[in-house]
């Protein structure tokens, strides 16, 4: 017994260790893509996103101030000003390119023409020269800084705004809602009907749904096109919708006859002798009862409808107005592909709603996936 | 309320005949139970009645109205399900109600109708439960309480207390008689149990591989069972059966000889019955006498199993001071409590 139980734990901890594993697999580049979305070009460029959140070591040069910013002091000329921004940190100095990070901090150095630098730790400099500065641009002071993380919601503004990911977004929820919407309402009515409606032809209109789960989308689409541009629906949203619900109705139908069926009998009889026609007990018990089953093809359509291009490619336009977020995607990989932070915004707006659908309801996903499966499930 | 009559009903899948010609008169507010083994037929007969199942054959009168065409919900009669079939998503207020919906009452009426049912169930404090917040007991009550609710002609019962524990059905047995007593109604009440059917029926209707075998008060199937089948059915432990042989006005029974006169033929085979309870352990040399092989103390009697040369027949002995195992002992019976079974099994008398 006790080596059973010892198996067991040693199981449960595989288990745990492997879901671990593929929870941070999952994690970690949508995590990576939210950072790099926020930096700007420069921080991309210069580091990966793992060090956005730390404070980074920046190598760069300010230029010191002309002879317009000179003051006399007694005898001697003198430019003072800062080299540090908001927030950095001096951690050395130097006045030649090539050894940028000669001196520390507070260190004073004599230059030619006996001109004296002194560079403080707060970024103070102060260049004194016993004749008369006459230069027209400052001298190059090299600072070795510690800037502190920085975020920034630049790219998004940009591309929702100037590269049309706004209007995109819009268009895809204008062709999502009502495209996971419509056969929800449709499959249920078929479900409640083949799984608890006795009608010759049951059995067959079933196997026939089941075989239609397999047939390629991609089978339909110019047919259907040529259809709707024959009956006069064209390429817009109510063709989308159609296409949509069509290509989901076998899977919606499968799933929720398949729940439906498991559902115990006696309640449905019961109901049937307490006087409830088939359409009162359809919405007073099946559908309340249903609502994992809903909801977890709901999450389903939501986001293959959500994700989807080829089919928004044949049925839409290409116009602003019916773009969905996938084109504008696609078409800014192509102009834009080297734009690191304009991609990764980008990308970050077309998932985060899946993202907040799939955790809003995800325990309906598991719970509807297994549903029908297992007896009492 | 209403009287239900059953007349040659017929029930087929395919050509599978699953319930041959029942007849059964039920009369008004009556109490009749069916009782058989699983497979009897006796919940098919159930769902018949109530419209769940099409009849193959004959025909169904609720009243005076043959029901066979019409829908459940138009027979005006209410069912109670094994597993409660309660809907998990209502209160139990929503779940009374739920047979009220499509009645013309008004939402005050409604609600004095509920409440009503839901005190005499004992149920008031739990109306605004959900039912996954209910003990078994409680979920059964509420499932009575939904059928009581339409004030129906026909309560049908589809072995509502099998799924509650011992000591509960026991306290729902008596409660659904005292129901049945105070509202009245017509109640056809199926299980498997036979001592539920004994306590509760008016009558018993007894049935087996889809015939009726007997129907009767619980007295008379008891006494004066029809056949062997419904012999060993009813009462525990079963009635115990001997081989004998009728010859000359005796019975020869296991050595023994006992006069009688049955309408056989001389030196006919036939099967003698003797309840345990009617078979006494007793120290006078008696009708037979075995060696005790097995006691089975139930406090106010022991049922002793006696091995009487070969046969194995169970008897009562006195609960204080019952024989020792492996002791010699005597069986008494008043022969006017014996049972005798033709060869076909049907009882003689």
């Amino acid at each position: 017994m006790e080596g059973h139980a010892g198996t067991r734990s040693s199981l449960v901890w595989a288990a745990n260790i492997a879901t671990a594993l593929m929870v941070l697999l999952w994690t970690i580049p949508t995590f990576g893509l939210l950072l790099t979305s926020l930096r700007d070009r420069d921080q991309i460029a210069a580091s990966g996103w793992w060090k956005a959140p730390f404070a980074s070591e920046q190598n760069s040069f300010v230029r010191a101030g002309t002879a317009v910013d000179q003051v006399a002091e007694g005898a001697i000329w003198v430019i003072v000003g800062n080299v540090l921004d908001e927030g950095e940190k001096l951690l050395a100095w130097g006045t030649n390119s090539r050894v940028p990070g000669a001196y520390a901090p507070d260190a004073t150095v004599t230059l030619a023409n006996d001109q004296v630098l002194t560079v403080a730790a707060d970024g103070a400099y102060r260049l004194t020269s016993p004749s008369q500065f006459t230069e027209t641009r400052g001298m190059r002071i090299f600072v070795t800084t510690l800037s502190p993380p920085r975020f920034t919601f630049e790219n998004y503004t940009r591309v929702i705004g100037a590269e049309g990911l706004g209007q995109a977004f819009l268009n895809t929820f204008t062709v999502t809602i009502p495209a996971t919407i419509i056969p929800i309402l449709i499959a249920a009515f078929a479900a409640y009907a083949l799984a608890w409606m006795e009608f010759p032809g049951r059995a067959l209109l079933i196997a026939a749904i089941v075989g239609l789960l397999v047939v390629p989308l991609q089978l339909a689409l110019i047919p259907l096109l040529k259809l709707h541009n024959d009956i006069g629906l064209g390429k817009g949203y109510m063709g989308i919708w159609l296409a949509h619900t069509g290509f989901g109705l076998p899977l919606a139908i499968y799933l929720l006859r398949n729940y439906m069926v498991g559902l115990p009998r006696e309640i449905i009889e019961s109901a049937r002798v307490d006087g409830a026609s088939d359409f009162q007990i359809f919405r007073r018990i099946i559908l309340p009862l249903s609502f994992p089953a809903l909801a977890s093809f709901a999450i389903f359509q939501f986001l293959w409808v959500w994700n989807d291009l080829l089919v928004a490619t044949v049925f839409l336009g290409n116009t602003r107005e019916q773009l969905v977020m996938t084109g504008v995607l696609r078409e800014l990989m192509g102009s834009r592909g080297g734009d690191w932070e304009i991609l990764a915004a980008s990308a970050f707006v077309s998932i985060a709603i899946p993202l907040v659908v799939f955790f809003a309801m995800q325990k309906y996903l598991v719970r509807g996936l297994l549903a029908g499966s297992v007896k009492g499930g | 309320m209403a009287t239900v009559s059953l007349r040659n009903l017929v029930k087929a899948y395919g050509k599978t005949e699953v319930l041959h010609a029942i007849s059964l008169d039920v009369a008004d507010g009556e109490f009749v139970v069916f009782v058989g083994p699983s497979g009897c037929g006796k919940s098919t007969t159930l769902r018949m009645i109530a419209g769940l199942e099409e009849v193959s054959a004959g025909e169904i009168w609720i009243g005076d109205r043959a029901v066979n065409h019409l829908e459940p919900k138009d027979r005006n009669i209410a069912m109670v399900f094994q597993n409660y079939a309660i809907y998990p998503h209502m209160t139990v207020r929503k779940n009374i109600g739920f047979g009220l919906r499509t009645s013309k009452l008004s939402k005050p009426d409604r609600n004095r109708r509920i409440d009503e049912v839901a005190a005499i169930l004992s149920m008031t404090d739990y109306l605004e439960r959900k039912p996954a917040q209910l003990s078994g007991g409680q979920r059964q009550r509420v499932a009575i309480g939904r059928a009581m609710v339409r004030d129906p002609a026909v309560f049908l019962f589809d072995e509502p207390l099998s799924n509650l524990d011992a000591q509960l059905r026991t306290q729902m047995r008596l409660e659904i008689k005292k129901l049945h007593q105070r509202v009245g109604t017509t109640v056809i009440f199926v299980t498997h149990d036979q001592v539920e059917a004994m306590t509760m029926a008016d009558r018993i209707v007894i049935m087996k591989d889809g015939s009726i075998q007997q129907v009767g008060t619980p007295a008379e199937v008891f006494h004066q069972p029809a056949n062997i089948f419904v012999a060993q059915f009813i009462g525990a432990p079963s009635m115990n059966m001997l081989p004998a042989r009728y010859a000359g006005g005796q019975i020869s029974v296991a050595g023994q000889s006992i006069k009688a006169t049955l309408p056989l033929p001389d030196g006919s085979d036939l099967t003698v019955g003797i309840r345990p309870d009617d078979l006494l352990v007793s120290a006078e040399p008696a009708l037979f006498a075995g060696i005790v092989s097995v006691l089975e103390p139930l406090g106010s009697e022991t049922l002793a199993h006696i091995d009487i040369g070969g046969r194995d027949l169970i008897a009562t002995a006195d609960g204080r001071s019952p024989p020792a195992v492996g002791a010699r002992v005597h069986l008494a019976a008043d022969t006017a409590n014996l049972h005798f079974f033709a060869p076909t099994g049907e009882a003689v008398r």
